[in-house]
């Protein structure tokens, strides 16, 4: 039997079904906003202007929506390929080793964009490291990538609290990090760009690897839709029999998309190390792998969608920050609920609106499609 | 009381842009068995779908049995006395017959009084019909033919009084369809009557009153069955004359190019599905290998394009050996010279979510002539897709529409292209015509016959007995994973019909 949902035109499957399911986690926030006694209409106000009010607010969304970019199309990649990868925290996370050791190296002797190349190797060259063993597990031994990525994540954390209590904290510090890096570690701030629209970036974090993020989308683009490995890469995540038929190997793709993904995970951590704090810090991916997921669900896995549905994120971050400061009956647990509530209606429930807009769109199409066979 | 069992009038039903029924005015008649036929796509599915209360329809009325009734679910045609038998069946494969049967019918959640109950109908029902089956026997170890029947028997079971059955014959051995017709046969005598919806003309013409006719979602036609002929029919169907003999010269074989020895393939299971097959393949001949569904024929089509791996046995194309009981590249294999039309089009020989284009090089996406390095080349992937829309007919004629959205023969005609127009010098092809249309089945067989023309040594797998016979120079039929037999053209259908029930199986005894 044929699907009984007609495809919707491109503007309504990746313009409206979204925005339709982002206006009811809000409408349901604002319950949650009410039911805590405040004024949703007063959050809403809140949040907005606290992410984009002022050039400093839009740096600092903007700086988190790099990112989310990253784990984005860290989890989109996977994606295309039939692969959950639950694991871009943990390959964020073990990038930073990557990010650390390019700085701690050279920020003293040499200028930031010769370190900045080297840190984005050694960032993607460690989180794809990390994403080999799963990847590998599964194409070999069928371990489920689910599990096995969930398991690294833990694993990461494990032994990163290892590395930054004994091995790369300065001696005698009692902090979780690394020693702070001098000029060459730090990535220099886009204040240029925001000034081009007469933004003063203020102490907001937004940094060159923003730019950088963007590059990556664009290769992300590239690579699943115009590369003989995409073809590959697509073919087994919609049909693994098909892909078999024309003779994919699924182990090898399996591998590769994984460290794709877990590279692309792994330069997430530029942003925050190299960005905004110039050292490496316990814990600092802060759950932006899991972020990604819902980045790469509401952008339909597709670059295109994944900056916006990033920068989406980065006002609830920034937004949400703004909300717990300026109301303090909202506290900060709130605005996890608000995230998580878009998540579920973005991600988990994306499809739930889809059979009545399928509906009102038949039923207006129909008057059109009429002329429109006759023609055919 | 109206003596029509079912009136449709004015039922529409658009799918977004596809316009899938278009006005439809249907009568059957009380006790009557009707036919339904048209091509794929042409929107019996979606009419029975609506009429069973799978979607609604946007406009028109339902009449059964002389009051309009609104049809909102399934639950709600059961009420009104309307059953189906679907074409890929609803049973639950571990529960017992029984235990189907009652499924979604149980009086109340405790179960004991009811399945007592539900055995004592059975029985009757069994009886009053001739319909017998074990109620304790599991579904999964029943053949198809039965498993039919046990859908056939939940309908009776819900009361129905129209039965609608979908492609029923699909999965049977022609002696088992003859049975389905005897028992649809005693059912119109005691009174129920039957939808029947099919694509397969003679089945219409042997047990059908009436036959409505669908083209491009409308209802064209309503024929007295004995007033009509196979012909006529056809040309309603397709909206032009159709040739429905394929028309071939005699086979003009040259050397050996497929060669198959000893070949024993299992299942995931375990499970012997090919038990040690040998067969020579030889240039310019077509060999169809008959037998009904699950017989091994996917299993042997499979190995031998290097999809799954054999036990033991071996196979050699084109002079080269293939190591099937190892891990072969089907990628290697189709630059050997093999060209492969899988049978199960949607999952295998396709990705339904790609353009048409993109699905005009799969399998051959490692060729140089669609890559600038590890690019893909779009403008030379586009242009030889149009060229083959061209040469083959597709339509709608546009290489980005989604694979999906192309009707069941131009689908087809998308994988035979692919596979065809590379020359390759063996082609093995399962079930070329499955789910496709009679216009494009004349066009698919007239190719077969042109391929082979050219040289080409062909595979062909069908369970299409007709087909087989009509397209093949030699006959092999397999039964339990053996070739029990090989016959010429001139093989009668009741002689190929009883070695695929593995009656004349000469190691029958062995299994």
């Amino acid at each position: 039997m044929s699907n009984p949902y007609a495809k919707l035109p491109n503007w309504a499957e990746y313009g409206l079904i979204p925005l339709v399911n982002l206006v009811v986690a809000f409408l349901v926030a604002g319950l949650v906003v009410l039911l805590v006694g405040e004024n949703p209409l007063n959050a809403a106000y809140h949040m907005v202007n606290g992410a984009f009010g002022r050039g400093e607010y839009i740096g600092f969304t903007l700086y988190y929506a790099t990112t989310f970019i990253f784990t984005g199309l860290s989890v989109a990649v996977a994606f295309h390929a039939g692969l959950f990868n639950i694991g871009s925290e943990g390959q964020a996370y073990i990038g930073g080793i990557g990010v650390a050791l390019a700085c701690l190296w050279l920020d003293r002797t040499m200028p930031w964009f010769v370190v900045f190349p080297l840190a984005i190797i050694g960032s993607a060259a460690f989180g794809a490291m990390w994403a080999f063993l799963p990847g590998w597990l599964q194409a070999k031994r069928g371990s489920h990538i689910v599990i096995t990525t969930i398991m690294f994540n833990f694993i990461a954390s494990s032994l990163m609290v290892y590395l930054l209590t004994r091995v790369m904290k300065p001696l005698g510090s009692m902090a979780t990090q690394t020693r702070t890096f001098e000029a060459g570690g730090q990535l220099p701030k886009l204040d240029w760009l925001l000034s081009i629209f007469g933004l003063n970036i203020g102490n907001a974090p937004f940094n060159v690897s923003f730019l950088l993020a963007l590059l990556a989308a664009f290769g992300v683009w590239v690579l699943i839709w115009r590369t003989r490995f995409g073809y590959e890469l697509r073919t087994m995540g919609h049909s693994p029999s098909a892909a078999r038929y024309a003779g994919i190997s699924e182990t090898r793709i399996t591998i590769i998309v994984m460290m794709i993904s877990g590279g692309l995970a792994g330069m997430m951590a530029l942003n925050p190390i190299m960005g905004e704090q110039f050292r490496m810090q316990l814990d600092f991916v802060q759950g932006a792998g899991f972020v990604g997921i819902a980045v790469a669900l509401m952008g339909r896995s597709h670059p295109a969608g994944i900056i916006p549905a990033a920068i989406l994120f980065g006002m609830l971050y920034q937004g949400g920050a703004e909300i717990a400061f300026e109301m303090p009956a909202i506290s900060r647990d709130m605005i996890v609920i608000i995230q998580g509530l878009v998540i579920l209606f973005a991600g988990a429930l994306e499809n739930m609106f889809r059979p009545a807009i399928s509906r009102a769109f038949a039923s207006f199409g129909q008057r059109s499609a009429a002329v429109q066979t006759k023609g055919a | 009381m109206s003596d029509l069992a079912i009136e449709l009038r004015g039922i529409d039903k658009s799918f977004g842009l596809v316009h899938a029924n278009k006005d439809i005015n249907l009568q059957v008649r009380k006790g009557t068995i009707h036919g339904i036929i048209g091509e794929n796509g042409a929107g019996k599915s979606t009419l029975m779908s609506i009429l069973y209360g799978f979607y609604q329809a946007d406009r028109g009325e339902i009449v059964v049995d002389g009051k309009a009734v609104v049809i909102k679910d399934p639950n709600a045609a059961i009420a009104s006395g309307i059953g189906m038998v679907h074409q890929h069946f609803m049973l639950v494969e571990n529960f017992t017959v029984l235990e189907n049967i009652m499924l979604g019918a149980e009086d109340s959640q405790v179960l004991n009084t009811s399945i007592s109950k539900a055995r004592v109908e059975l029985k009757r029902l069994e009886k009053e019909y001739a319909l017998e089956v074990d109620p304790d026997a599991l579904i999964e170890e029943l053949p198809v033919g039965l498993q039919q029947r046990v859908e056939i028997l939940k309908a009776l079971y819900r009361k129905a009084d129209i039965l609608i059955l979908d492609e029923p014959t699909g999965v049977l051995t022609p002696a088992e369809a003859d049975h389905l017709f005897r028992i649809l046969g005693q059912l119109k005598d005691q009174g129920k009557t039957i939808i029947l919806i099919t694509h397969k003309l003679r089945e219409i013409m042997a047990i059908t009153d009436e036959v409505s006719v669908m083209r491009r979602g409308e209802m064209v036609a309503t024929r007295t069955t004995k007033e009509t002929s196979v012909e006529e029919l056809a040309e309603l169907m397709v909206g032009r004359r159709v040739l429905l003999r394929v028309e071939k010269g005699e086979a003009n074989p040259g050397a050996v190019k497929l060669s198959v020895k000893n070949l024993t393939v299992r299942d995931g299971r375990g499970v012997t599905m090919v038990d040690n097959v040998s067969f020579d393949l030889k240039a310019g001949e077509i060999v169809g290998i008959a037998g009904v569904a699950g017989n091994g024929q996917s299993e042997l089509l499979e190995a031998i394009s290097g999809i799954r791996r054999a036990v033991s046995g071996s196979v050699v194309l084109n002079g080269s050996t293939v190591d099937v009981t190892g891990h072969v590249d089907p990628g290697a294999l189709r630059s050997q010279g093999l060209g492969h039309v899988p049978e199960d089009r949607h999952h295998v020989g396709l990705v339904l979510k790609f353009d048409e284009s993109e699905n005009a090089i799969l399998g051959y996406q490692r060729d140089k002539r669609y890559l600038n390095g590890p690019f893909l080349n779009m403008e030379a992937i586009r242009a030889e897709a149009e060229e083959k829309i061209q040469k083959y007919d597709i339509r709608p004629p546009n290489a980005k529409l989604k694979t999906a959205n192309f009707s069941g023969g131009n689908q087809q005609k998308i994988v035979l292209a692919r596979e065809m127009e590379r020359g390759p010098d063996v082609l093995i092809i399962g079930q070329p015509t499955r789910g496709v249309d009679v216009g494009a089945i004349e066009f698919i067989h007239k190719r077969i016959i042109e391929m082979r023309d050219r040289g080409m040594a062909v595979l062909l797998v069908s369970v299409e007995l007709d087909e087989i016979r009509a397209l093949s120079d030699r006959i092999l039929v397999m039964f339990a994973g053996r070739v029990v037999g090989e016959r010429g053209t001139d093989a009668t259908e009741g002689e190929l019909g009883l070695l695929m029930a593995g009656v004349e199986g000469p190691k029958e005894a062995a299994e």
